[in-house]
């Protein structure tokens, strides 16, 4: 018969996974738990900007994928034949759309509003240890400038894709002219929109800063949305080079 | 309870908010959101059965009138046929088993105050929501709810003319799902981030209970998929009212020829099944792991195979974005791409099989409390297998293509994915009503509930596989004047005086639920004697879960009758015996 032993050791120390997280907040500006305040480089702060870049990595990935959707939706629409009902044989109606030149402008402004906005990024960073370690709170006025640059930049973008589409239309590629140029609308249009809700928030960053909000918060919302700028940037090109090599 | 005094270490306690609106209604807490997601099922499961229910009067009475309603016209057929399908998929089968229960649980199984992101949880629910009012509206404008199924195929989705329901009705079926694309994304966001980073300490992932992995995967699942679908709505928006040809062909359509040309109607079943066949697995898979979670705790015996289930798990998500394909065989498909995906689909059999024989494992030898969670937990394995065993079959394309369109599919995809995920939600009810409202449901009750729908189901759906090998069609308003089919109508009587009596006996459920929240047997905090961290806290849970502390896990979730512990359980906080097994 099989024994078994009576007792058996005890580890005291539990295996530590990826936990021994604090609880979350309630809020989202602050007053977290963890018994301790949330200020920049406290454990919450720690806490929080690991636990929202998680967040946006993942929400990263559900974006992507609305993109490889239209993207397989756009191989496949090309390589489609369609009948003729004149001359009863097959033919291709997707049009190659000549893009607007002021889209390769508009790459190069995106392109450098993701440089403002990692130099916004880092500098509210450096700015609130510099807080931290004069343990003052004077704003500093000249530091909002490249947070205003990006937004402004991030605008223009967006005002300029309106005016390509104009200036699409003027050639006669309206959204349901050609596959080819419903793509175009579609593409533009839901990067845009996906870009115009990180203008939102940098405004909401900026506003933050004006209404005095804890900088912790703000260099949490700055942070993530710079990944997202990022993303957005790299999604532009892609979209861009999608359109002008695969027309 | 003894169990209450788990290590922990002091934390923030949380204010609960005050007053009725803040608590209930625009609520942050997980938990008021889980139960908001279950009530929202609820309702809508009731919609999508008395659906259901007229279309199984018209099927036998083809002319019978019905009150209100008058007598049934094929496209009124078509329209119950549409939202019953829409309606159960996504507002009951997506909803209930991952946002009503995993937002519920998850958060508490792995020792978390709340979900990553409340505001963005709250959101999630509230868009759920008005996608839902958005669907039940199409019923009330002019032409009535769209008739093109819920898998909507262009053309017939995609051309306003194409019938009645496809002008305004159809605009906001489109625009309902692409509500619920943006809701159920939001929660996968937030299931995934809190699966990561939020787990207590000593909560390692290979210490999670099963449940949270299947809401984890299944969160995965969603994150990818509801994506794909969004974007197909979109495209199919734009072809609705936009005049692009990305779907639509040029065809005639009710005698007119449509302004469009070029589309394909393919594109849009490719969209739509890679979205749609992990949407079976983000059904059934919240209902897999509930159930291995169940059969352990009444078996009174760990979870068998206990790594398999999790890799089981994580090879049927990733086989399932893989196997979209064999829902196209009839679709007009190479051989060889078929036979692809009927390789991947078969290959899906293995770790549902491994799935299966650990159940059968765990149970073998295991002391059965037949308590009311357990049953539905036996009854979900009884119709896995049942609704499963049919698959390879139409795995085939050889086969399928007999089969695709006949009612031998209704039946196979109602058991397995439709009445054995409603199983699993069954289930969690029983089991987790206690610690959700404090109180025990009435058993007697449950075990009437449990026997009537369990053969009540078996009554429905298992004749449907005969009658589609006998060549009943799927889809028709009316076969009882085909001569072929005329021997068939008894069988069709059958089911649906089966169906009367199943949908009867889930008032008995609905009236135990509420009865029971007023007037049950006070629970204990730990009834059913598990070993998962909600089980430690009290009933109801406190706001922030667990009273201002955070549990410390030293277990695996599945202890039970272990050599030496004292009792034949042992908690997951429980430092003092660690269990030999690991």
């Amino acid at each position: 018969m099989a024994t078994f032993p009576t007792t058996v050791p005890v580890d005291v120390e539990p295996i530590t996974g990826r936990g021994g997280a604090a609880p979350p907040s309630r809020r989202s500006d602050g007053g977290d738990g963890n018994g301790g305040p949330f200020d920049y480089g406290s454990a919450a702060f720690e806490l929080r900007l690991r636990r929202a870049r998680l967040g946006m990595i993942v929400a990263i990935s559900a974006i992507a994928m609305i993109f490889v959707s239209f993207t397989s939706a756009y191989v496949v629409r090309q390589g489609l034949p369609t009948i003729d009902p004149r001359t009863g044989t097959l033919v291709h109606d997707w049009l190659p759309v000549r893009l607007p030149p002021l889209l390769l402008l508009n790459t190069l402004v995106l392109l450098v509003s993701s440089v403002t906005m990692e130099l916004s990024r880092r500098q509210i960073a450096r700015e609130a240890a510099g807080t931290v370690a004069a343990s003052a709170q004077h704003a500093n006025r000249s530091q909002i400038s490249w947070l205003a640059l990006t937004i402004a930049l991030g605008l223009a973008f967006l005002g300029a894709q309106l005016v390509a589409w104009r200036e699409l239309a003027a050639t006669g590629f309206y959204l349901a002219t050609s596959p080819s140029s419903s793509f175009v609308y579609l593409l533009t249009g839901m990067h845009g929109i996906h870009l115009l809700g990180a203008v939102f928030v940098l405004l909401f960053a900026g506003a933050a800063a004006i209404v005095g909000k804890p900088i912790a918060t703000r260099v949490v919302i700055l942070d993530v949305t710079g990944w997202y700028w990022h993303f957005m940037a790299i999604l532009w090109v892609y979209v861009f080079c999608l359109m002008k090599f695969a027309r | 309870m003894a169990t209450r005094d788990f290590t922990a270490h002091e934390s923030h306690a949380h204010a609960a908010p005050q007053g009725f609106i803040r608590k209930y209604v625009f609520s942050l807490d997980h938990k008021v959101i889980g139960l908001q997601y279950y009530f929202l099922a609820l309702t809508a499961v009731f919609v999508g059965m008395f659906l259901s229910l007229l279309m199984r009067i018209h099927l036998i009475w083809p002319t019978a009138s019905i009150p209100l309603l008058g007598e049934i016209k094929p496209e009124t057929y078509l329209t119950l046929l549409t939202m019953h399908g829409t309606i159960m998929v996504f507002f009951v089968l997506t909803t209930a088993p991952q946002g009503g229960f995993g937002n519920y649980f998850l958060p508490i199984q792995i020792g978390a105050a709340d979900m990553a992101f409340p505001v963005l949880n709250m959101l999630s629910f509230w868009v759920t929501l008005l996608g839902y009012l958005v669907m039940l509206s199409a019923f009330f404008v002019a032409g009535g709810a769209p008739l093109h199924g819920w898998t909507g195929y262009p053309p017939l989705s995609a051309v306003p003319s194409a019938g009645p329901g496809e002008g305004l009705g159809a605009d906001l079926w489109v625009t309902s799902i692409a509500l619920f694309c943006i809701g159920a994304l939001m929660s996968a966001l937030n299931f995934i981030t809190t699966t990561l980073d939020m787990r207590a300490k000593g909560m390692t992932l290979m210490r999670m209970p099963l449940t949270c992995w299947a809401w984890f995967v299944t969160a995965i699942l969603g994150l990818l998929a509801f994506g794909v679908l969004f974007s197909a709505g979109i495209l199919l928006l734009l072809d609705r009212n936009a005049g692009t040809s990305f779907y639509v062909p040029l065809v005639v359509v009710n005698g007119q020829m449509v302004g469009h040309k070029g589309g394909s109607p393919l594109l849009w079943q490719h969209l739509f099944w890679f979205f749609g066949h992990p949407e079976v697995y983000i059904a059934i898979l919240p209902a897999m792991g509930l159930c291995s979670q169940l059969l352990s705790v009444f078996s009174r015996k760990p979870i068998f195979g206990y790594k398999a289930m999790v890799y089981a798990i994580l090879a049927i998500g990733l086989l399932g974005f893989m196997v979209w394909g064999h829902h196209m065989f009839m679709s007009g498909m190479s051989p060889y791409t078929a036979f692809a995906f009927s390789i991947m689909t078969m290959a899906i059999g293995v770790p549902s099989a491994i799935k299966t024989f650990n159940w059968l494992g765990t149970l073998w030898g295991g002391r059965i409390r037949f308590a009311s969670p357990m049953l539905f937990a036996i009854g979900f394995v009884s119709l896995f297998v049942s609704g499963g065993i049919s698959g390879p079959f139409l795995a085939q394309p050889v086969l399928d293509i007999p089969l695709h369109d006949t009612a031998f599919v209704t039946g196979h995809f109602h058991l397995i994915m439709g009445v054995a995920s409603i199983f699993g939600i069954f289930a969690a009810t029983y089991y987790w009503f206690p610690k959700m409202f404090g109180r025990m449901m009435n058993e007697r009750l449950a075990q009437a509930h449990f026997w009537l729908t369990f053969i009540g189901t078996y009554c429905i759906f298992m004749p449907m596989h005969y009658a589609g090998m006998a060549g009943q069609p799927r889809r028709y308003s009316q076969f009882t004047t085909l001569h072929y089919l005329e021997k068939l109508i008894p069988l069709n009587e059958f089911i649906t005086f089966a169906a009367f009596v199943t949908i009867a006996a889930q008032f008995i459920f609905v009236f135990n639920l509420f009865w029971s929240m007023k007037a049950g047997k006070k629970a204990a905090d730990n009834p059913w004697e598990a070993t998962t961290l909600e089980w430690i806290t009290a009933t109801p849970p406190p706001h922030d879960n667990f009273g201002g502390q955070t549990p410390v896990v030293y277990n695996g979730p599945y202890e039970y009758s272990v050599p030496g512990a004292p009792k034949d359980y042992v908690m997951q906080t429980d430092p003092s015996i660690v269990a030999a097994a690991h």
